[in-house]
């Protein structure tokens, strides 16, 4: 275990609460190699993990790895139309998450707030279906709007009230939930009202799709670009410095820092929502191109387990969240072709995430060993 | 249709939607009075539903009850290892423990009893009226012609109320939940009663969730516990972290989820998904009002030292 646990929490292990470290040039090299160990411990963790439950629950391992296998990047129209494209809403939603768990704002919500997103998407094209790339343009600005609305929910009852957010996320996630199934079944329902979904958006108005690459859209590009500048900010700018001091500790950040917590603390609310919901907006205009009731498989729980494996940093959701995406893609084809319950999958994830939350409690633990160390090395230099 | 014939069935079904919230919210005060919020309860609750399909499938009602307290235990224990035993993120931990608790009782039961959605019948457990007290007008029936295991709720309530005040293991656990280091060095095994209260929590969350499944729908369905366990957390809120006042906010919102079956009764007209959406908004409704004046346990959600 203890082997284990060292190259687990290695170099870019996945931690909570520790900044991201920016390696100088000399030391790259080495945080690369563990990058590259990190990543083949946890694909082997997650091959090793299916394939244990796969055993006990008395499967044929080799048949439904093999439908994980060409489920999810076997080939090329798997790869593109199934993994990446549920990637998209994956990073999107990671990305809240990871911007509020910083920011020390338990954000469980995303799944609600990206309902709200997708639901203000669909109102702002089906009301507005003729003004082509305007329209696109503002669903997808109504969606982050719609997302953040909703969040800021959270964000009022937290600061007012003194609500945990844990639990407010939660109910508003089921509000989102009941709030869509009115919708498509009251004023957003196609005009037979035979079916429980909205009419489907006009042609122009949907996202593009990127050439060769089957369903895959350009909402790929929107995400990837998103998560760039999302962790070079919070590398980089005063701003993405404020959150993590926030999220740290926000007493040091009221007293020393001249940070307005509160101020900071609901702008995470703001911005996690938004970026959920324009991952609502995105599924909507790229993938769906209708709203309904089961728009989103629970994007937004697995967010939580794709933004903690990425340590919270945006750049590595980039690759958290094709994973994801790759596992829940495979899980629908191993339910097809060899009778294996998708949710299968969700167990796998679960342990992901204790996983890293373990070996996160016992870095701390050898780490603080040595503190009294290193007091005396500052009251020394002092 | 008179007054009665609505108000006697409300009461009854405030009674059956309040008995597993306030079970699972009474072990969840005895939680959080050690300083801890376990969010995975609502996977307890999941899990003990599970549990007791398959126990009631093998060896009838009273295996069912053991099967599922034991699988809210199993819940519970891989809370208490990780969080108590290992100090990891409660928050994180929790959420990650109920999504593994959704995704176990969902792969078992396609697993086991097939995915073609043919919902098995369970054996439920019948009302036991009792003796005088249930003959009382409108009030009797509904709150003493009940299964068994609302009485049980009745009896566990006041005794735990007693238990923390009264007794030196209350204290002791009272003591953990607002300062905890004071508490170890007065000799208290702060561990051992951290992981005691959560696996005991985990065991009345599985006995919830067996509720459900023996007292309620005689049937188990994947997700059935539906956010119950995020209603039981925000009921102890509600309830003040009293055990007396628990069960008044489980009523309260038992009386709340009924009153959708009152409103069909009325022939009311509006959209059935408010109804279905009213426990939901309550509990952000009550959060509202009550959290930032009652006071939580002062270590409640603090990293463990």
């Amino acid at each position: 275990m203890r082997w284990f646990s060292t190259l687990f929490a290695g170099g870019h292990g996945a931690t909570v609460y520790t900044a991201p470290r920016t390696p100088a040039p000399s030391r790259l090299a080495m945080s690369a190699l563990r990058f590259a160990t990190f990543v083949t411990l946890v694909l082997s963790v997650v091959v090793l993990a299916t394939a244990g439950l796969l055993a006990v629950g008395g499967f044929d391992v080799r048949v439904a790895l093999a439908a994980l296998w060409t489920g999810s990047i076997g080939s090329w129209y798997a790869l593109t139309s199934a993994t990446f494209v549920r990637a998209v809403p994956l990073m999107l939603t990671g990305c809240a998450v990871a911007v509020a768990f910083r920011a020390g704002v338990f954000n469980i919500g995303a799944e609600g707030q990206l309902l709200a997103g997708a639901a203000a998407a669909a109102a702002v094209v089906l009301a507005a279906p003729s003004l082509g790339i305007v329209s696109l343009l503002l669903a997808l600005v109504m969606g982050a709007v719609g997302g953040g609305v909703w969040a800021s929910i959270a964000g009022i009852l937290r600061s007012r009230f003194g609500v945990l957010e844990v639990i407010s996320t939660i109910m508003l996630n089921f509000v989102a939930l009941y709030a869509v199934s009115y919708l498509v079944r009251g004023p957003l329902q196609e005009p037979t009202h035979a079916y429980p979904q909205s009419l489907p958006i006009a042609e122009s108005v949907r996202l593009g799709q990127i050439p060769g690459a089957g369903r895959l859209h350009v909402g790929l590009l929107l995400a990837v670009g998103i998560l760039m500048v999302a962790g070079w900010m919070m590398r980089y700018t005063a701003g993405g410095f404020r959150l993590l001091v926030v999220g740290e500790n926000p007493a040091a950040a009221a007293s020393a820092g001249l940070i307005d917590v509160g101020a900071v603390t609901f702008r995470a609310f703001l911005c996690s929502g938004a970026l959920a919901g324009l991952a609502g907006a995105v599924e909507v205009l790229g993938v769906t191109f209708a709203l309904y009731e089961n728009i989103s498989p629970g994007y937004g729980y697995t967010a939580i387990a794709v933004a903690l494996l990425a340590g919270l940093d945006p750049w590595r959701i980039v690759l958290s969240a094709a994973l994801f995406a790759a596992l829940e893609s495979g899980a629908g084809a191993m339910q097809r072709d060899a009778g294996v319950p998708s949710t299968l999958v969700m167990i796998v994830e679960a342990l992901l995430i204790l996983a890293v939350v373990v070996t996160q409690a016992l870095r701390r633990r050898r780490v603080s060993a040595p503190s009294a160390l290193t007091r005396a090395d500052l009251v020394a230099g002092a | 249709m008179n007054e009665f014939e609505i108000i006697a069935p409300f009461l009854a079904a405030t009674v059956r939607t309040a008995t597993p919230l306030a079970l699972a919210a009474l072990g969840e005060v005895l939680v959080e009075r050690v300083g801890i919020i376990n969010i995975g309860l609502e996977g307890a609750i999941l899990a003990g539903a599970f549990g007791a399909l398959v126990g009631a499938t093998a060896g009838g009602l009273a295996a069912g009850y053991v099967a599922a307290i034991g699988g809210g235990l199993l819940i519970g224990a891989v809370f208490a290892v990780c969080v108590v035993g290992l100090r990891t993120d409660q928050i994180i931990t929790g959420t990650a423990i109920t999504l593994l608790s959704v995704g176990a009782t969902g792969t078992l039961y396609r697993a086991l009893y097939g995915s073609s959605g043919a919902a098995l019948t369970l054996p439920t457990s019948a009302p036991v009226p009792i003796p005088g007290l249930s003959s009382i007008p409108i009030v009797g029936a509904a709150f003493f012609a009940q299964p068994p295991v609302t009485y049980a709720a009745y009896v566990l309530a006041p005794l735990l109320a007693w238990w923390l005040v009264r007794t030196h293991v209350g204290l002791a656990v009272r003591a953990i939940g607002e300062q905890p280091a004071a508490a170890a060095a007065a000799g208290i095994r702060v561990d051992r009663l951290r992981a005691l209260a959560v696996l005991t929590g985990g065991a009345l969350g599985g006995l919830a969730g067996g509720t459900l499944v023996l007292a309620q729908a005689g049937t188990f369905a994947e997700n059935m516990s539906s956010g119950r366990g995020f209603i039981a957390i925000a009921i102890v809120v509600l309830g003040r972290w009293r055990p007396m006042g628990v069960a008044l906010a489980a009523l309260l919102f038992g009386a709340a989820s009924a009153l959708q079956f009152a409103f069909q009764a009325m022939a009311w007209n509006a959209p059935y998904q408010l109804f279905l959406v009213m426990p939901y908004l309550l509990t952000l409704a009550a959060l509202t009002g009550v959290a930032g004046r009652a006071r939580a346990p002062a270590s409640l959600g603090k990293p463990l030292s």
